[in-house]
Order: structure tokens, then sequence, then C-alpha cells
């Protein structure tokens, strides 16, 4: 195996250990935390990849996580209205609401929903040739129409609040520590699996298409492909990606409100992954944590300033830092190789690809 | 003898501006036909338009059989219809090799691109077409780096490993050195031997050397057709096309 | 017929509220091609310029409070100038080829600009009281139509006026459009575009600042005002067809009278989630607004 190959699953390694070595808190945090290194991910693919902005991720998550949330919330009332219904005077449950008293229409909803609306919502924009901003700006305005209507439609979603106060999964109580294990553990074998998924994806021939759609979607034309299948396809597939997240947020967090999913948590999620290095699936990841821990470091000892370094962190990594720490990373590799005189190293991917002549 | 491409009273406006006014053109299998005229004449239209990058609002494009008037870019290179633009549209972030790889014929759907393999065959015939088109040594290095004569024969590279029926050039030798050109002449008659090709060019000694049949364009319409001699006699071309160059001068 | 009447009226006014955060859009955005996702808070910077030339009055002046808005208006015209024209310098003159990076640096500096007005005037909301002769209304045929309403209404129509006159009467003007057009035409015949770029960013930024100033008249404002207006603004230029002034005016005025006529049927919220549905599919129908113009080269 290869060192880079090492590092990953050494990195993988302690992340799976950390139950050992971490808080409670921390753990929970961190939990939180490997989510968003889904959606990055995610993000990567379509942006780094492929050249897609998408600013409205917040919303593939955020309904992956009602889905989720919506049967959470009638485990826990035990038959009954949810509260929120209550007092929004509702007398019977709404009829979307009730397939979802089944954990599996749920957790299949969860992913299907938010993958059909990118796939919808792609296949048009795409077919129509809209790209670059114009897609960005357009998934804009999805999200403040998802927004509004679930701050709007109090009676069904819970507004503001959102969807919280879970008792149990699947009978287990959520808030006891073994529970929150297991989920982080989930969490970590998910985010395992996407990132395997994702990186067998972009080393094979289909990954060298992406990134010749990146390049020039017009000229991957007159090669025989259809950029839009291929955009539809990564799309969607990440918004599968920020469902899943979604999911397992609400359960390791118990919290999802419509202040999860919106303007400016999808903008985020961008700078996770420019932060991290915008064409690296481990930078994502890392980019992930990272600003998120920042994040939380910040907004527990200094909350005024933390508006400022982000809007820093923003300007800094895209004036300065275009590929992120992942880039530094290897313009660091690169000089020390250069001082070491290791140069074979271009000479070692010709006998990889024509090994077999 | 089937022509290869035929071309039915072709026409095409861009905003009220008549681009091609009612073209007719046929080529035939194993043809080199060169496609010259004055700035303006509707050469580079009309390859948009056999290539299906521009529609034509009147008018029909047949290749053998097939009506390919209406039918997405994608689908008309699958027939068999490779097109080198103007500038070297090779993608730059990608090796050479994968450039190659991308452009090879094969099977251009989502999923069968996502099980895709080199295969050994699929590997010679890239290594093949890498050594005829000077580009072996190249192939680890990233396409953005080569100069462009080199980028030029990559992107005539990436078209030749499609074995197309009918291949466009729009100015295959611009910027190349005079060597390049030699070696891009004789390039193009080997292509020749499999397939039909239609070329764009201003460089009339480049034409004079390589050319059998030329069509000569003027203001969205064929002027008329024939070899380089008969095209140099024929009065009409030279008031609109060498008249001009005089006036030029 | 009264109640035509109002919502026709209110329909105008909105899309006249639309507007007026649309303009320097579409200077910046549809001409230029830049994204300015600091926009909204360019717009907050001339509200609160707005508020601080209220409070100076009030304190040195409160015989005139009258007239403080007359100075409040070019007040926040050459802020909100002066700020984009110091964003362009330092910023997105180095983005003009990676626009998507240009949209989450901009982002960034609106997140900065918007702590900044948290920190100096803090977070909740500021009230700036209107001119005393704003208030009240006409009546016409039974229907009131309020000063403020009105006053905006022409504020716009005139702001709009004066920037096209600009851009098509005046050699600057003229300069931009020539620059915006051809870059490298404009740059052979001795225009200096770089100078140009920053002009016509700080025009565009200074209209923002009109757009604050005027929003003062409807109601309080604080930090977020931006963030608020920011979407609509966007869907307002690319609904009408980016690079077309009388494009960004129909579009203002197209949503405008929609979503009233909407809200007028079901509530405020899915008027808003039915129209920002509505435009998404609108420019799926009919994207041409969006499509770069045609051109020989590929990408």
């Amino acid at each position: 195996m290869t060192k880079k190959g090492w590092l990953y699953w050494l990195f993988f390694l302690a992340l799976f250990a950390a139950p050992f070595y971490l808080t409670e808190f921390r753990l929970s945090l961190l939990g939180k935390f490997l989510c968003f290194a889904m959606i990055a991910i995610g993000i990567s693919l379509i942006w780094g990849y492929t050249g897609i902005l998408s600013l409205g991720h917040g919303v593939y998550f955020g309904l992956g996580a009602y889905c989720m949330a919506m049967y959470l919330k009638l485990e826990s009332s035990h038959g009954r209205l949810p509260d929120f219904m209550e007092w929004s005077g509702v007398h019977q449950l709404p009829w979307f609401w009730k397939p979802f008293e089944h954990p599996l229409v749920a957790i299949s909803s969860a992913i299907i929903i938010p993958v059909l609306l990118a796939a919808f919502l792609s296949y048009f924009t795409f077919k129509n040739r809209i790209k670059g901003v114009y897609f960005s700006l357009l998934s804009q305005a999805v999200v403040v129409v998802f927004v509004t209507l679930f701050i709007g439609k109090q009676e069904w979603t819970g507004g503001t609040n959102g969807l919280t106060n879970f008792s149990t999964v699947f009978g287990f109580p959520l808030s006891s520590p073994f529970t929150q294990i297991i989920l982080y553990w989930i969490t970590v074998c998910l985010l395992l699996l996407i990132f395997l998924f994702s990186r067998w994806l972009t080393v094979s021939r289909f990954g060298r298409v992406l990134v010749a759609i990146r390049d020039g979607e017009n000229r991957v034309r007159f090669l025989g492909f259809n950029p839009t299948t291929y955009k539809v396809f990564v799309y969607s597939l990440s918004a599968a990606f920020a469902a899943l997240a979604g999911i397992m947020f609400v359960l390791q967090v118990g919290l999802i409100s419509p202040a999860m999913m919106g303007i400016i948590p999808s903008i985020e999620m961008v700078l996770w992954v420019a932060v991290g290095g915008r064409s690296s699936l481990i930078g994502a990841v890392i980019g992930a944590i990272v600003t998120n821990s920042a994040k939380s470091f910040f907004s527990e000892n200094y909350p005024d300033i933390w508006l400022l370094f982000l809007g820093g962190l923003f300007i800094g990594v895209v004036m300065f830092l275009p590929n992120g720490l992942a880039g530094v990373y290897q313009s660091f590799k690169q000089r020390k190789g250069q001082r070491e005189g290791k140069t074979h190293e271009a000479g070692s991917h010709v006998s990889r690809s024509v090994g077999g002549f | 003898m089937k022509p290869v491409l035929m071309c039915r009273e072709v026409s095409v406006d861009f905003d009220g501006f008549h681009a091609l006014q009612g073209v007719n053109l046929e080529v035939y299998p194993h043809e080199v036909r060169f496609l010259i005229g004055p700035n303006g004449a509707g050469k580079t239209t009309l390859l948009d338009v056999i290539c299906g990058k521009t529609r034509a609002c009147r008018g029909k494009v047949l290749f053998y059989s097939h009506d390919i008037t209406k039918m997405p870019e994608h689908k008309i290179v699958r027939l068999g219809v490779a097109r080198k633009f103007q500038s070297p549209s090779i993608f730059h972030q990608l090796t050479v090799w994968e450039n190659m790889e991308l452009a090879l014929k094969q099977d251009r759907g989502l999923f069968a691109v996502l099980r895709a393999k080199l295969s050994r065959e699929d590997r010679d015939t890239i290594i093949a077409v890498l050594q005829r088109i000077q580009l072996f040594d190249y192939a680890e290095q990233k396409a953005g780096s080569l100069s462009h004569g080199q980028k030029q024969w990559l992107e005539i590279g990436m078209q030749l490993i499609q074995f197309p029926q009918l291949l466009l050039l729009d100015e295959p030798i611009a910027g190349m050195s005079e060597a390049e050109r030699e070696r891009t002449g004789e390039l193009i008659h080997e292509i020749a031997r499999n397939c039909a090709v239609v070329i764009v060019e201003h460089d009339m000694d480049f034409v004079r050397r390589f050319s059998k049949q030329v069509t000569v364009m003027h203001e969205g319409k064929v002027l008329c057709e024939g070899t380089m001699e008969d095209i140099q006699k024929n009065e009409k071309v030279v008031e609109v096309y060498l008249g001009r160059e005089e006036k030029a001068c | 017929m009264s109640v035509v009447i109002t919502q026709v009226f209110n329909g105008f006014s909105l899309g006249s509220i639309l507007l007026f955060v649309a303009i320097g859009l579409a200077v910046t955005f549809g001409l230029m091609g830049v994204i300015n996702m600091a926009h909204g808070e360019l717009i907050m910077v001339g509200a609160y310029m707005t508020y601080v030339v209220q409070q100076i009055f009030a304190k040195y002046a409160p015989q005139s409070m009258g007239y403080y808005f007359f100075i409040a208006i070019p007040v926040a015209f050459f802020v909100s100038a002066l700020l984009g024209w110091g964003l362009e310098k330092i910023l997105i003159r180095h983005l003009y080829h990676r626009p998507l990076d240009s949209l989450l640096a901009t982002w960034g500096v609106s997140l900065i600009l918007q702590q900044i007005a948290r920190t100096i005037f803090g977070a909740p909301n500021v009230a700036v009281l209107p001119p005393e002769w704003l208030d009240g209304g006409v009546r016409i045929a039974g229907v009131v139509f309020p000063y403020k309403r009105l006053f905006i209404l022409v504020f716009v129509i005139l702001s709009i006026f004066a920037l096209y006159i600009y851009l098509t009467k005046t050699p600057a003007g003229r300069r931009i459009r020539a620059v915006t057009l051809n870059r490298d035409m404009a740059s052979c015949l001795g225009i200096s575009t770089r100078k140009v770029d920053a002009y016509a960013f700080a025009i565009g930024s200074g209209f923002a600042g009109l757009a604050g100033c005027a929003l003062t008249l409807l109601g309080p404002i604080g930090p977020t005002i931006g963030t608020y207006y920011i979407v609509d603004a966007f869907m307002v230029v690319i609904l009408g067809g980016v690079g077309k002034l009388i494009g960004t005016v129909l579009g203002a005025f197209g949503i405008g009278l929609v979503s009233t006529l909407m809200e007028y049927s079901t509530s405020a919220t899915m008027a808003k989630v039915m129209m920002f549905a509505l435009i998404i599919a609108f420019l799926q129908w009919k994207p041409s607004g969006l499509v770069s113009v045609k051109t020989r080269s590929l990408d």
C-alpha cells in the first residue's frame, strides 16, 4: 500500500477510536462534524471536480433531516398528535405525515425525496444549458423557497423552531451515551463508504469525464458524451450524500430547523470545501472538521469575532489558497521532493498507465 | 457512390444576419474537401451546422442516410462525425493520455463509463495514435503544458482515435511551423484513406499543395467547386477573393 | 374597483422597492458580470448613513429636520460608492475571471460588513424617522396612496432615468458601455479598462446606497437588512435578462405585480414561495436572459 493510503486508513482508524479518547460532549460535536464532512465530499465532487457551484445543498440536507425527524417525532409522541401541531390548532395528523410512522418509509424517503428534487431541478437546468453563476443563484432561490415554506407552514413543520424533543429511536433512548456511540460509529462507517465510493468514482474514467466537463463542457459534447447526464448524476449523488448527512445529523443532534438549511448554512458548506481544497476529497473532509471546530471554538470563546473570522476565511481562501489545505500540503510535498531531488514522480505514472505494454 | 455528407439548401440566420443562404454540399468517401473563401463567407458556420453546434433554420443535413439536422451534438459525434475547432479544445487539466482515453471510440453512456476499464486493445490503439502524432513521450504531461502545435496535433489525434467517417477540421495548421504544416498535410491524406475530410483553411499555399477538390464560399453561398486550377481561372472567384486581397494590399 | 387599484398600486410599490435594490446590481452584475454578494450590505450601509445623517440633524439642527433626507441621499450614495470602489480595487479586480470565486469572496465581505455594523450600531434594529412631510397620503377615488410609497416610486424612476442618461449620453457612461461590450477593443481605443471597471463598480454600489436610503422610509433597519434583499435583487436582474436596464425594470415591476396578486389570493408566505418557484420555472422555459451571446469559440 502507498504511504498516502496508510495515512487515509490511519485517519479513519483515529475517527473510529474517538469514543475512547474524547469526552461525551466533544464526541457529539465530532459526530456532527462528520455529518458535515459527508456533505463536503458531495460538494467537492460537484464543485471541485465538475465545476458546478451549488448554493442549495442546505435544502437536501434539510429535507433528509426533516424526513428522519418526522419519524422520530411520531415515535416520541406515542400515537398522539405531535406537540407543535396541537399548539397550532391542528386536530388530525396531516396525510403526508402518516407514512413516516414506519422507519423504513422515513429513511428511504429521506434519501429519495432530496435526490428526486435534485435530479428534477438539475435535469431541466442543465438541459437548458444554464450553468456557472446562474445555476448557483438559482439554487440559492430554491433555498429561499424551501426555508420560506418550512417557516410559513408552522402547523406542518414546526415553523422556526423546527422539529425537536425526540426521546427514542427504534426504542433506544437517544440521550444515552451507548446509543450516541453507536450512532457515531454508524456515521464514521457511512463517511468511509461515501469517501471510498467517491474516490473510486474520481480515479476512474468517469472522474476524468467530470474534470473534462469542468474544463470545457462544450468540448465534451464533441467527444460524444452528453454532459447533462453526467452532471445530473453527480449532482443528484451529492444531494444523496447531503440527505444521508441530514439523517445522521438529526439522530445525533436531536434538532432540525429551517435556520440549519438556509442560505447561510448552504454557503458555509461550500466554505468547508474551499478551506480543505475543492478538488480533494480528503481535503473536503478535513476542511469540514477544521472549519467547524474553529466555529465552535470561536462561538464558545469569542462569539463577536466569529463572523469577522468567517468572512476573512472566505476572502483569504479564495484569494490566497485557491486549492485549500490540500493545496498547501501538495506544494509543501513538492518543495520537499525537489529538495531531495525526487523528480521521478512523473515517470512512475507513465509506467502505471502504460504498464501492460 | 453514396455521399458521406449531403447538405441541402442549408440556411442560418443570426439575428437577421444571413450567415448561410441555401448552401449545397456533397462530400464522398475518402475525399479531402477544402472550404475557402473570404472572412465572413460562412465556412465555420457551415462546419458548425454539420456538427450540430449551430442549428440550420432551413434545409437539411444528411450523414449517409441519417438526418442529423436537429440531432444533439453528442449523438452526431457518436454516429461518426468528428470536429476539430479553430482554437485547440483539449482538456488542459488532464494528461495527454487521459485526453486520448476520453476520445476513444467507446460507449459514452453514464453506466458504461462507470464500468469502463482500459482494455489491452484500447491501450495499443492509444499508443499507436500517440506515436503517429509524435506525442508518445508526452503521454503523462498535462495537456495544458504542450506547445501550440502539439496541442493542435493532440486534438487531431483525439479526432483520429474516434475513427470517424467524416472529419471536420477548422484551420488545423494555424500557428504551426513549416515542418509541422508539412507533417499535418501528410497526416490528413493518411486519414483520408479511411474517412472523408472537410477542411476550412486560409493558407493558400497549403491548399494548393494538399487539395484535390476545393469549394469556394462567399457571403453565405457556394460560389463554385473544382480543383485549385479550375478555381484560379474562375473569374467570379478572382473578383471576390483575389480581388479583395489586391485591394487590401 | 378600489380593491383592484389598491392591489395594482401595491404591486407597483413593491416593484419600485425591488427595482431599487436591483438597479445597482444591473450595473455590477448585468453590465460588468461581477457577482457581488455584498451588494445587500452596500444597501445596508446606505440605510445606516441615512440614520447617521438623521441623528446629526436631530442633534445639531433640529429646526431643519424636514430636509435631512436631501442630505442623506448624496451621503448614502457617495459612502456606498466609495466602499464599492475600494472593494473593486482590493478584491474584485483579481477575480474577474473567476466568477464563482468572486461570489464566495464577496460573501465573506458581506459577513464582515454585517459584523462591523453590529459593532458600531448594535444588533437590534434602529428606526429612522421619515421626514414629516412624507406622513399621510393622498386619497383618490376612495383609495389612499401613502406619500412614502409614492416618493419611493418617483425616486426610483428618477434614479433609473439618471442612470440611463448617464450610460447613454455622457462620455464617461459610454466608456463604461464600451468596456462592458468589448473589453479588448475598448482598451485598444485607449480607454483605461481598469479605471472604468472601478468607476462602474462604484456607480453600481452608489445606487445600492440610494436603495438603502429609500428602505429607511419603510421601517426599521438592521445589520442583516441586506441579506433579506440580496436573493430577490439577483432574481430581478436574471429574470429581466442580464445586461439590459429595461429588462431589470420589467423584471422588478413584473415580480411586484404578480407577488401582490398572489399575496392577495393566498398568504404572504405562499406568495413568496410561488413567486420564486415561478421564476425558477420561467427561467427553465425561457433562459434567453441567461444564455450568453453566440460566439465562435467554445466555452
